[in-house]
């Protein structure tokens, strides 16, 4: 069921308002914490930088599909979506809660470069915050699930939060990664990590290449309508299930074949030749349809 | 100090430890017993193998010694900086690591850290800031990004947050700062095997850990917004 261009609204352009507007069923968003309540960073203030009453993250509860979930939305808008003192205890404080009322989910619609610099130590100590309040989350039965697809992607620390989730949801503008083509390309030169080669960024960071790695569970197009329905769909088939021994042991499996495999490659062309992809070059041209069909003929 | 050094300070009773790829392995006697020691050395830049070693001693430590309590030696510069590295999703690997230590939480291990000379961001993450408490030596240096990286990246003069710094738990580097924060429990002044014996003690009399850090920045007068923010989006009354 592919919609046209013409009725695409964009998650990537999107504000996380209306992301969370397009996501939730219509009018069944509660805020939590809204402007009115709540003030801008003081940190920001001390450096003369203008605040954001909601610090950047917008967090509360509604319904999906009838069902009753958390949610909390970066706006990438603001400070590239990063993790300050007020915008990080908002989202633990969120997590912790539903580790009592037990919604149907968390979702977290990540949009951000990680640590808030001007903030750089609380920003540090509340992603480590955001971590283990989405493990014991996760622990409590409440499934946690990034939706990952705005113009700051998931970076830094709230790259590494993604990974803990239960499952991340992407698109093909969305990326995932630990540090920005910028930083790696600031530290060791143009020639590791050219960040202006816009479409190598993508082969080594965006939601394609994660998609057909594994790394996310689910493909979506950029549309507000596709980021809902693949939240539905992925919410009917899953239980979350307590943190195991085994399947800890067997996550440590993936990585170690994964690493001795392809830990040499440089480049998602060469892994996606290297998975079986028969025209690898062909793969930043396909839409999602037949992308996911590619991977689906893939040997795992 | 060497790695060396700091072991035999810390555990007089005797130590065999492993150092491979910067990667800390072993085990060490305690007056507790014996407990399982584990790290980064020579200020790792922390990768997928190194990750992924880390990773697999602690689900040994799991499966084999049953609450047995961890004891995370720190000393990373932060991730490793590549394109391959990102290529494999090394955020995926640090999470990895991450959900081990706390699963070993959840199956009764109790852990602390100790920064012996270098925490940043991502490698102190995976691990350091999982364990239930983190302590560092008192010449440690603990932080995101330096001062002058900082102000490169923020466009803010250097000399602006220099002087902020002086007066700002929030973004001065450093291990005192990031006790004020309550993000580590205390400076010990040097490596010791009492402080160790009394920090594995601690560790042992309240296993199971809840996360205690945003009470203790705000008692400590360094994180005065968090606990509060938290607290009220805990307790507010939806749809009042």
């Amino acid at each position: 069921m592919s919609h046209s261009l013409a009725t695409r609204r964009s998650w990537f352009e999107a504000t996380a308002r209306a992301r969370l507007a397009g996501l939730l069923d219509p009018g069944s968003l509660t805020e939590i914490l809204p402007p009115a309540q709540s003030q801008p960073s003081p940190h920001l203030a001390q450096l003369d930088l203008p605040g954001a009453f909601d610090d950047g993250v917008i967090i509360g509860c509604g319904r999906l599909a009838e069902k009753t979930v958390f949610v909390a939305a970066q706006e990438g808008q603001f400070m590239g979506g990063a993790v300050g003192e007020i915008h990080g205890a908002k989202i633990v404080g969120l997590l912790r809660r539903a580790v009592k009322e037990k919604p149907a989910a968390v979702l977290l619609l990540i949009d951000s470069g990680g640590v808030r610099l001007h903030e750089a130590n609380a920003g540090l100590i509340a992603i480590s915050e955001i971590m283990r309040a989405v493990l014991d989350a996760r622990a409590a039965g409440v499934p946690v699930v990034a939706l990952v697809g705005g113009s700051c992607g998931a970076f830094g620390g709230m790259g590494i939060v993604a990974k803990l989730c239960s499952a991340i949801l992407i698109s093909e503008e969305g990326r995932l990664a630990l540090s920005g083509p910028e930083v790696i390309e600031t530290v060791a030169g143009v020639e590791e990590f050219d960040a202006k080669d816009r479409a190598l960024v993508w082969r080594v960071t965006g939601g394609k290449h994660r998609y057909l790695m594994g790394d996310c569970a689910m493909l979506v197009d950029d549309d507000l309508a596709a980021f809902r329905r693949g939240a539905t769909e992925f919410l009917a088939g899953w239980r979350e299930s307590a943190p195991s021994l085994a399947s800890l042991r067997s996550r440590q499996q993936v990585l170690e074949n994964r690493l001795a495999a392809y830990g040499a490659l440089r480049d998602g062309l060469q892994i996606w030749a290297a998975l079986g992809v028969a025209q690898p070059e062909s793969v930043p041209l396909l839409d999602r349809d037949s992308l996911v069909a590619l991977k689906e003929g893939l040997p795992t | 100090m060497k790695l060396i050094d700091i072991l035999d300070c810390l555990f007089p009773a005797g130590h065999a430890v492993d150092v491979a790829n910067s990667v800390i392995t072993g085990q060490a006697e305690t007056a507790q017993g014996t407990a399982a020691v584990l790290g980064t050395t020579d200020a790792a830049a922390i990768d997928h193998a190194m990750a992924l070693a880390l990773a697999d001693f602690i689900l040994d430590t799991v499966e084999q010694h049953p609450g047995r309590p961890l004891v995370f030696m720190v000393d990373t510069s932060g991730q490793a900086l590549s394109r391959s590295q990102e290529l494999l999703c090394l955020n995926g690997s640090l999470a990895h690591l991450a959900s081990c230590v706390d699963l070993a939480r959840r199956q009764g291990h109790a852990s602390f850290s100790l920064v012996t000379a270098n925490a940043v961001s991502g490698g102190f993450l995976s691990f350091g800031l999982m364990a239930d408490r983190a302590y560092a030596l008192a010449d440690a240096q603990v932080r995101v990004m330096d001062l002058r990286a900082m102000a490169r990246v923020t466009k803010i003069p250097h000399e602006r947050l220099v002087e902020l710094a002086a007066t700002s738990p929030i973004f001065a580097p450093g291990a005192e700062s990031y006790v004020r924060m309550g993000g580590v429990e205390a400076i010990w002044p040097t490596a010791s095997a009492e402080l160790l014996e009394q920090a594995l003690l601690v560790a042992l009399q309240t296993a199971p850990v809840t996360d205690q850090r945003m009470g203790c920045g705000l008692t400590r007068g360094g994180r005065q917004l968090a606990a509060g923010v938290a607290k009220m989006v805990q307790n507010t009354v939806l749809g009042a």
